[in-house]
């Protein structure tokens, strides 16, 4: 699926042109970047009433490719993933300082609303969470028929692509009217993720997403987001350092709300420029 | 012999075993005890006394209909009216609301249930009933008097005055009860509906109304146990006219406030029994309505439920 569309050429921000192998912004210095970006977070700090969880982080997300954001619990992972599309939001009494640059767009601009914003930038969450009073189809169409779309054969078609692309439609093509937490907890996360590409998002977080799996579901769904990010800009949050290492192209390391590193994935793990990057990868804290 | 933890298990299921069946007990008590106190009429009059209208204490006739009608049409009127208002609230107080307007309403809800039903009375004779008369009334009378509800003269007591004064007293349970229910459904849920790109209004209906839909039944169900008993507010107002009108402007009577109004003017035994029978009947409707519920639930549950189990 072509959509070079996604991505506003002109907007591209200059730091991702071919030319400027390194620039002065640190935090998107390691990014090879032959693609375009398609998040610039720029300065970004983050406040839960007087608390700051991210302190001051700048980076590029690159388009399309698997982006991992690791570090400790509880330094901020979560909340920089959730700021990319405005979720963290609905807690009451957040703050942001800085920018989040969405295709060369600040999301945070006082025109931009949210519910667009989500809807270019899907979620999956750590727990899985499908409507239990819908079918494993009303949950995968749920998004599209909130933006209107009722034409059948449409819907019927993005129904099974969606859940091929999740890797989930062999094993319910036949129940596709069987509620969708009639089915196992490595399912239902593939479900979700059904229901999140099935609006064809641009973007797709993911926080945690297989953490609550057992080892084979879990293997499922990194293949899953391997599959996935030759159409999406993947961004997943980790506890599970093997699996950053196994399924993402860069790596962005986190501590206490700062951005210590970040780098290609490769880089994390093999030479590291930060010494506390490499004590976390080698095991020793966190 | 059993270690100590299971002999206390086993007095506590017995406990709680026996505790539940006098409940059961009680409830079959309080049937019998209605039905003996009432055999006369029940022989007397036997299935007319539900299907006539005549209410002659002096002719000793003596047929409910009247008043079921009443007590029916009451409590619909009631439930029509705030269910939707306790709906409403109770979405408005947990998705919406700004937090510090929150406690001011759950306050005044909470004030509302705390009034006595007979203050509750006279402000409906007092200040309801007279501006009912002069403004909303003539209103439904103009836009809705072609339909046979809104058609008769306009006296200020009536079955929709009745059925106002029951939609207040029932609307604090409903709302707070509903609230409870909305407030469990899971944050994860919301934020399932928001990542869609759902908009607020739209995170309340996929998220959690659909949810929360057979707490929110059972809380009407509460509602509509209250509205069928309620009794001293509504006598005060309804105009305790044994007739059965297509008129919601036209004075009713419901079971309830029959036995209230009338009870200590019983002379006769069969008189004292014919209400000793209403009171059956009104047992009756209030068990029969939290069965069929119940039974609906069921119904209304049973696809999810099939599929609850992994
Ligand atoms: N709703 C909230 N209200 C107040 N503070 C919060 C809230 N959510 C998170 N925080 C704080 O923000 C910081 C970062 O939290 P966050 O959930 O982003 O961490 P995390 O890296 O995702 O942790 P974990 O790996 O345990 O999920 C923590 O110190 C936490 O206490
Ligand atoms: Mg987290």
């Amino acid at each position: 699926m072509e959509s070079a569309a996604i991505i506003d050429p002109p907007m591209i921000t200059p730091v991702s042109l071919p030319q400027q192998q390194v620039t002065s912004d640190s935090g998107s210095a390691d990014v090879a970047p032959e693609r375009p970006h398609a998040f610039a977070v720029e300065r970004l700090s983050i406040f839960y009433g007087e608390k700051k969880a991210i302190e001051d982080v700048t980076l590029t997300i690159p388009s399309k490719m698997i982006t991992a954001i690791i570090g400790p619990s509880g330094c901020g992972k979560s909340t920089l993933l959730r700021s990319l599309n405005r979720m963290h939001e609905l807690v009451p009494n957040t703050r942001i300082e800085g920018k989040v640059l969405f295709a060369g767009k600040d999301i945070y601009a006082p025109e931009v609303d949210p519910v667009v914003i989500r809807r270019r930038i899907g979620m999956v969450f750590q727990k899985s969470n499908p409507f239990p009073t819908m079918s494993i189809a009303e949950n995968v169409l749920v998004g599209l028929k909130l933006n209107g779309v009722r034409d059948r054969a449409f819907l019927r078609e993005r129904l099974e692509q969606s859940l091929r692309m999740a890797a989930l439609w062999d094993e319910v093509k036949d129940d596709l009217h069987k509620p969708g937490i009639s089915l196992s907890g490595g399912q239902q996360q593939r479900l979700c993720i059904a229901r999140a590409v099935a609006v064809e998002p641009e973007v797709l977080l993911m926080d945690e997403p297989a953490s609550a799996l057992d080892p084979i579901a879990t293997a499922k769904i990194e293949e899953l987001i391997h599959e996935l990010s030759s159409n999406y800009t993947v961004v997943i949050v980790t506890h599970n350092m093997q699996q950053a290492g196994r399924c993402s192209d860069y790596t962005a390391f986190l501590y206490l709300g700062r951005l210590i590193e970040f780098a290609s994935t490769t880089k994390i793990f093999t030479n590291p420029s930060e010494r506390q990057t490499e004590d976390y990868i080698t095991g020793r804290f966190g | 012999m059993a270690p100590p933890s299971s002999f206390g298990d086993k007095v506590f299921k017995w406990l709680t075993l026996a505790m539940a069946l006098a409940v059961v007990a009680l409830v079959f008590l309080v049937g019998w005890q209605l039905a003996r106190g009432s055999s006369l009429a029940i022989r007397r009059f036997g299935f007319h006394f539900l299907a006539t209208s005549t209410w002659d204490p002096v002719a000793e006739q003596f047929g409910a209909l009247p008043f079921i009608y009443g007590t029916a049409v009451s409590s619909l009127i009631a439930l029509i009216i705030a269910v939707p208002l306790s709906i409403a609230t109770a979405v408005y107080l947990t998705e919406l609301a700004p937090p510090w307007i929150r406690q001011p309403i759950i306050s005044l809800i909470e004030m509302l249930a705390a009034i006595p039903s007979v203050i509750l009375g006279l402000w409906g004779i007092f200040v309801m009933i007279p501006w009912l008369r002069d403004h909303p009334f003539p209103f439904l009378k103009k836009i809705f008097g072609w339909t046979p509800f809104f058609r008769e003269p306009i006296y200020g007591v009536s079955m929709l005055a009745g059925g106002i004064i029951i939609a207040v007293m029932i609307l604090p349970i409903i709302t707070s009860v509903s609230r409870e229910i909305l407030r469990s459904v899971p944050n994860l849920q919301r934020e399932a509906a928001y990542a869609l790109g759902a908009t607020r209004w739209e995170v309340t209906r996929i998220a959690v109304l659909s949810y929360a839909k057979k707490g929110l039944f059972g809380a009407v169900i509460l509602g509509l146990g209250r509205a069928l008993g309620e009794t001293m507010a509504v006598t005060m107002v309804i105009g305790n006219t044994p007739q059965i009108r297509a008129s919601l402007f036209a004075p009713g009577y419901t079971l309830a406030s029959v036995i209230a109004n009338e009870f200590t003017e019983a002379t006769t035994d069969l008189y004292l029994q014919a209400l000793f029978e209403i009171g059956l009947v009104l047992f009756g409707i209030t068990i029969l309505a939290n069965l069929l519920a119940q039974l609906l639930l069921k119904t209304l549950g049973s696809t999810i439920k099939s599929g609850a189990v992994q």
